[in-house]
């Protein structure tokens, strides 16, 4: 089995004055590599508190976080930029696009802190024509709509070829029919590059389209979700032999 | 991130809020300016100072009564703190004059001194009178434009005449040629011009065109009776060369202390030498130049609090950039090296505008002192000009660090939440 994530009594806790929030109390799961998951929870369950961890934004308070084979939890500031860097690619809500640059350039920025000088630019553009905009390449976020926007958002993430991609809401600005473009689009990615992919959204609708559901409530693992992959895997063969 | 891309993205992110950049830049432009043209207006009275009083000759040397090391008082030597001390007299000039107690020194003049009125038909004016002796002129390189000098028999005879400077010339004739054996009153004495000197134009002393000088014995005996009969204002020594105006004090330093009969220590008389004299007005101009630099350096400062708040501003507004970048792997250097980058580039920018209008400034204030007379050229050196660079690049970095360290210090998950 290859996993790509593995996290371990994770515990994050915040002081606010002089309460102590967890935000986390002991959460332990594993993700496959070119799984798509998607984590569920209502609000303040920790999902947030999650996707940072998980993202590498955030040291958990206690706990292990193995991410592609790096143990992360110990990391410092720079350490983790550069895990960041080559290991996650985000998807935003509203799209974080820098409106002073091209989608060109949006899209270079990963590469630009990675230190890759030769063949960037080829590469971003590789990675808008694998999104569809092939066309847009010379607009600003402005110039664009906001599906457009996402798009470009998502070559973004996709263009230092990541181990992960983790997308907080990623259709949550965008009305349902442009919504389900991007997820469609996410979903072929997976498919087609076998990207590993995560999801944090509270939409049951976005969440059934991913193989699996992780649940958090009051900061704990409610289910991992695995076993339903594993009867929804079980139902569709068996679907597949009761066809044949 | 290299260096050329933090540029490019400094410029484009500077580019794209230009009226706060322009207005940022402002503030160092008109500090650098100020700081230029101080300078230069500093350093070109410097100059001119110095100019004025090398072209009095650098052999000179003045003797004064009373221990006092300082300029000479308007129209006359300086007061004395030393109620013992004897007045320098003929004889002290003549012990001077010799060759052989005095080997440096190759010329004395002795001079009489005091402000008069002159008369001629209806003008009036009050000229600075001096009584001297014939060397007077070759000691100070005086020029005639017509006539002649003083000379011995004008001074045997203690004759009543006298050679004007041009501008008392132009105040009381209206002219300064053709005044030749015209009759003036020296406080109501009849004198007669037997010479017109060549103007020299303004000095840091103010003009000595005005002088007016008769023979030394003449004054003594009918204009500048005071004190004994011997008794001299100021005695003006030309050493034999530069090299000797050293020996040459000495030397005039030990004859008077003889004659006087001080006792060690407690000199009655004071030798100052064109060294002095330099010395002390390079000390004046320069307290001044670094007293307008600093002046000037203040509203520099302000313009770098001025880039500071901007910064700190455009920190706070592009919060939630520094997060996406932070998301997207640059590390604190990168975010420190790209707001440095754009302080730094709003304060050299600023920098070398400053340079141009703090040049234009200190052109034109050349420009206004020419039209009002006055030989007075600013200068603008190339150490002002690396000075204020760096110091803006200085300030630039200085006031940047701050707000760059925060945007660097920024929590990426606090960043990315920001509104």
């Amino acid at each position: 089995m290859d996993l790509v994530i593995e996290a371990r009594n994770l515990v994050k806790t915040y002081k606010m004055g002089e309460f102590t929030v967890e935000a986390l109390r002991g959460v332990s799961f594993t993700i496959e590599r070119g799984e798509m998951v998607s984590i569920m929870g209502p609000s303040g369950s920790g999902k947030s508190t999650m996707m940072n961890t998980l993202g590498c934004l955030d040291r958990p308070t206690s706990g292990e976080y193995i991410l592609d084979g790096e143990a992360v939890a110990n990391m410092d500031d720079d350490q983790l930029a550069s895990v960041r860097n080559r290991k996650v690619g985000f998807v935003f809500q509203s799209f974080n696009l820098l409106s002073r640059l091209t989608a060109l350039g949006n899209v270079e920025l990963p590469l630009r802190y990675a230190g890759l000088e030769e063949g960037r630019r080829a590469r971003a553009q590789a990675a808008l024509e694998a999104v569809g905009l092939q066309n847009r390449m010379g607009h600003r976020p402005y110039e664009l709509s906001g599906g457009q926007q996402q798009r470009v958002a998502v070559a973004r993430a996709i263009v230092n070829n990541p181990s992960i991609i983790m997308a907080d809401e990623p259709t949550g600005n965008l009305d349902s029919k442009v919504g389900k473009e991007i997820m469609n689009l996410l979903l072929n990615l997976n498919k087609e590059r076998g990207t590993t992919l995560i999801i944090i959204t509270h939409d049951p609708n976005i969440a059934e389209q991913t193989q699996r559901i992780i649940r958090l409530r009051d900061g704990e693992l409610e289910s991992s979700g695995e076993k339903e992959k594993a009867e929804k895997q079980e139902a569709e063969a068996e679907k597949l032999e009761k066809q044949k | 991130m290299t260096f050329a891309q933090a540029l490019l993205e400094a410029l484009e992110s500077l580019n794209g809020n230009k009226m706060r950049s322009g207005l940022t830049v402002l503030g160092i432009v008109i500090g650098v300016a100020a700081v230029i043209a101080m300078l230069a207006v500093g350093n070109g009275a410097q100059e001119s100072i110095t100019g004025s009083i090398s072209s009095i000759g650098t052999n000179l040397l003045f003797v004064f009564r009373g221990n006092r090391r300082g300029p000479p008082g308007p129209g006359g030597p300086p007061r004395s703190n030393n109620s013992n001390e004897r007045p320098l007299t003929l004889g002290d000039a003549n012990a001077i004059a010799d060759a052989f107690a005095a080997p440096s020194v190759a010329m004395v003049a002795p001079v009489v001194q005091g402000n008069m009125l002159i008369t001629f038909g209806g003008e009036t004016t009050t000229a600075p009178i001096s009584g001297v002796t014939p060397k007077y002129a070759t000691v100070r390189n005086l020029a005639l434009s017509e006539g002649e000098f003083i000379n011995d028999e004008h001074q045997l005879g203690r004759m009543s005449v006298v050679v004007l400077g041009p501008d008392t010339a132009d105040t009381i004739f209206g002219r300064h040629d053709g005044v030749l054996g015209e009759t003036v009153r020296i406080e109501g004495q009849p004198f007669r011009v037997i010479g017109v000197l060549v103007a020299k134009g303004g000095g840091s002393f103010g003009s000595e065109d005005k002088n007016v000088y008769i023979p030394f014995a003449t004054a003594k005996a009918r204009l500048l009776k005071r004190g004994g009969r011997d008794d001299i204002d100021i005695l003006l020594a030309q050493a034999t060369s530069a090299e000797t105006v050293t020996k040459a004090v000495d030397e005039i330093s030990n004859i008077l202390r003889q004659r006087h009969r001080t006792p060690l220590g407690s000199d009655d008389f004071t030798v100052l030498t064109q060294q002095d004299f330099l010395q002390t007005l390079q000390t004046i101009t320069g307290v001044l130049t670094i007293f307008l630099g600093g002046i000037a350096g203040i509203s520099l400062l302000v313009g770098g609090i001025g880039i500071m708040n901007i910064m700190l501003v455009s920190v706070t507004e592009r919060t939630r950039e520094i997060g996406l970048r932070k998301a997207l792997g640059a590390r604190k250097k990168d975010i420190l090296l790209q707001f440095l980058t754009e302080s730094s580039l709003l304060s050299l920018l600023g920098g070398f505008i400053g340079i141009l209008f703090g040049w234009l400034i200190a052109f034109t204030v050349g420009r206004v002192a020419a039209a009002m007379g006055t030989t007075f050229i600013p200068i603008v050196g190339v150490d002002a000009i690396i000075l204020s660079t760096s110091f803006s690049a200085a300030i630039g970095l200085f006031f940047g660090i701050y707000p760059a360290s925060r945007a660097a210090n920024l929590e990426p998950v606090e960043a990315l939440r920001y509104e």
